[in-house]
């Protein structure tokens, strides 16, 4: 029998979600400071407004719901479903106002794809950006990559239970530090030091590839937030291609892999533990993933001749290859290469790094290195046991931190999981074909859209129809929430309309 | 009257020939005048069809947008024109003649150029890029200078009131109630 939710559990989810929602307001003054000072007054006085609104709504949420009690496990599931949906449209306010979106649904579209750490776009003149709101635009991303929720518990939420169910919600179960609040501040912690290091490199490199000095660093701080973050938004429309530089795309790529490793392994190397880097079952999983997906890329130029050398095929096949498997989304071709030039076999290739995606507890999308080196131990598994006698004694164990055997609750979490994002890949394309664009193209763009890639073959534009502006927003969301609390959030919403009382 | 016939489609033949003679002469010169000078093209068409235009001349136009990246005696100047922005390396002296880039606060020069187009450039690592030899500045760019209206202003005012309001109710509030 299912149980109509309480007006008890709507006061829980009204109150934590308002708390979310005044943080993000609080955030909103950056770009304002950031206006002010450069004297781009109107981007600045959209952000004020902004912040304003999104302060009201908070207030009034957290003083109409108040209470003290902590979150249950569907509350905080629940909170956090909301909280990136609100999130989204109060983000997009000033967005909207710059007059680079077409419609409030563009805007919403925007912000979506930049807290999910996408990186689709449906901005019109990007390169006429102000920089408030190209700053906004990176920053969602950053906060977006390490979750809202991790913001909000290392700024605003007591400690507690219902701060690790929300920090769970995200898509994220792995406590780095016994305490959740000390977890959410190491994550911030490690971002903060990674964005000073990131940024001065990219600073001084876009100094020495002709950047302007301010441009430089500003430029910096952008593709460093949204490359870390495996968002891969830039300050310009051409991404990376924009800046001709070798260098650049070799720091872009480092700071790349820094974002899709998982946090916990990140702790473990800031400890001095090096050796975990070499046994750990993500990374492993990892570096055979992309000498396989690569292999199928460079297969696939190489057939069509598409670069003239192994050098340069190098450098296009593997930059495009890291920021899709990671879940960035840089480029250095144009969208529509991909279509013309490269051809199916590479695309293939790229579409199921895409797929796989980056470590858990990381900032990147996708099915995560965890869950495919599970799923392929398991098989082992099976696999001996159907070779070996009988009476053989089978295990399988995987590292990560510490030495874990393998058992049947892992397998099942890693392929529902699995499934789920497959699932989501084939609906995406099947709404995509739906809609007029070939089967591939569709494919691509929406394991782009639910891995939280961001690349685009083309389809992603003003002009697309709504209803696959809206699935993407579905597949963005579900995909970086890892289906969990967008399940409980259906849920709720059966149970308040077929609950029993 | 068959002599006369034949003689007025002969003469109207002739005429004829000497008309697509004319035409012919045209279009092959028009044709050499656009292999020298290059075809002007747009960024969606040399994208969709970079290997039909690889190696050949082609002029093309935009704003320029972003920085001026001046490498020693080049530079790459990223021109847009209104779908796509395409990296265009250039002479630095050709660079010179820019005075307004695309941003926040300002429209960019309008430049016509014209270069070798490049699918996959051996020299810059294979990027898609046109090396230009010429540039005409068509439209001079301009300082944009936005103004905040006094709706937004007051928008703002009455917003702060009532976060004010609610801020001191709520205090009153806890007060009452002695709630910490």
């Amino acid at each position: 029998m299912i149980l109509k939710p309480q007006l008890e559990d709507l006061k829980h989810i009204g109150y934590y979600l308002g708390k979310l929602i005044i943080g993000l307001g609080f955030v909103m003054f950056v770009p304002f400071i950031l206006g002010l000072s450069l004297k781009e007054f109107k981007p600045a006085f959209d952000f004020l407004i902004g912040a304003q609104i999104t302060l009201l709504c908070g207030l009034i949420l957290t003083w109409a719901c108040y209470t003290e009690r902590d979150l249950n496990w569907m509350q905080g599931m629940v909170t956090v479903a909301l909280a990136w949906l609100a999130a989204m449209a109060l983000s997009a306010i000033p967005l909207y106002w710059s007059g680079h979106y077409k419609s409030f649904l563009d805007a919403c579209f925007e912000t979506m794809s930049s807290f999910t750490t996408t990186g689709l776009t449906l901005a019109q003149d990007i390169d006429h950006f102000s920089y408030a709101h190209n700053l906004w635009r990176h920053l969602v991303s950053f906060m977006g990559g390490q979750g809202i929720t991790v913001v909000a518990l290392a700024l605003f939420v007591k400690g507690g239970s219902g701060g690790f169910k929300m920090y769970a919600g995200e898509g994220r179960d792995e406590k780095i530090l016994p305490n959740i609040i000390g977890t959410a501040r190491f994550i911030w912690l490690i971002s903060i030091v990674y964005l000073i290091l990131g940024t001065s490199a990219l600073g001084i490199t876009g100094l020495m590839i002709g950047l302007k000095p301010f441009n430089a660093f500003f430029h910096g701080a952008c593709i460093f937030m949204a490359g870390y973050d495996t968002a891969g938004f830039a300050p310009q429309s051409q991404s990376v291609l924009y800046y001709h530089s070798f260098l650049f795309e070799v720091i872009t790529i480092i700071i790349m892999v820094l974002g899709a490793i998982n946090f916990n392994l990140h702790y473990q190397l800031w400890k001095g533990n090096r050796r975990e880097i070499w046994k750990n079952i993500e990374t492993r999983t990892l570096l055979m993933s992309v000498m396989l997906t690569f292999f199928i890329v460079a297969a696939g130029l190489h057939k069509l001749g598409v670069y003239q050398n192994a050098l340069i095929m190098l450098r296009k096949g593997f930059f495009q290859l890291m920021s899709g498997h990671t879940g960035t989304g840089y480029m250095t071709i144009y969208a529509r290469q991909f279509i013309e030039e490269w051809g199916d076999l590479a695309l293939a290739g790229l579409i199921i790094a895409m797929a796989l995606g980056g470590c858990a507890c990381s900032t990147a999308g996708g099915i995560k290195m965890m869950r495919i080196g599970i799923i392929f131990k398991a098989f082992k598994e099976d696999l001996k046991r159907v070779v070996l006698p009988e009476s053989a004694i089978v295990v399988e164990k995987f590292h990560h931190i510490r030495a874990i055997f393998i058992d049947d609750k892992h397998v099942r979490a890693a392929s529902l999981i699995t499934i789920s994002y497959i699932t989501l890949y084939i609906i995406g394309a099947l709404v995509g074909v739906w809609c007029g664009y070939p089967f591939l193209d569709s494919l691509f763009e929406s394991t782009s859209a639910a891995a939280n890639v961001g690349f685009s073959c083309g389809i992603t534009d003003t002009g697309m129809p709504v209803i696959l502006k809206l699935t993407y927003i579905i597949q963005m969301w579900a995909g970086r929430l890892e289906f969990m609390s967008v399940f409980a959030l259906i849920g709720f919403i059966v149970a308040a309309i077929k609950g029993k009382r | 009257m068959l002599k006369e016939l034949r003689r007025l489609i002969a003469e109207k033949m002739y005429r004829c020939g000497r008309v697509m003679q004319v035409i012919s002469i045209f279009c092959f010169s028009f044709s050499l005048f656009t292999f020298a000078y290059g075809q002007t093209v747009t960024s969606t068409e040399l994208i969709n069809n970079a290997k039909l235009y690889d190696g050949k001349t082609v002029s093309y136009s935009g704003e320029v947008i972003g920085d001026v990246m001046v490498r020693k005696e080049y530079a790459w100047v990223n021109i847009n024109d209104g779908k796509n922005a395409i990296g265009i390396w250039m002479p630095k002296g050709l660079a010179d003649n820019i005075s307004y880039t695309g941003s926040y606060n300002a429209n960019g020069d309008y430049v016509e150029i014209s270069g070798i187009f490049r699918r996959s450039c051996i020299e810059h690592g294979g990027d898609l890029d046109i090396h230009a030899s010429s540039l005409t500045k068509i439209r001079s760019g301009s300082s944009l200078h936005y103004s905040l209206s006094v709706k937004t202003l007051n928008f703002s005012f009455y917003l702060s009131c009532v976060i004010l309001l609610l801020c001191l109710l709520r205090i009153l509030h806890l007060k009452k109630f002695n709630i910490k």
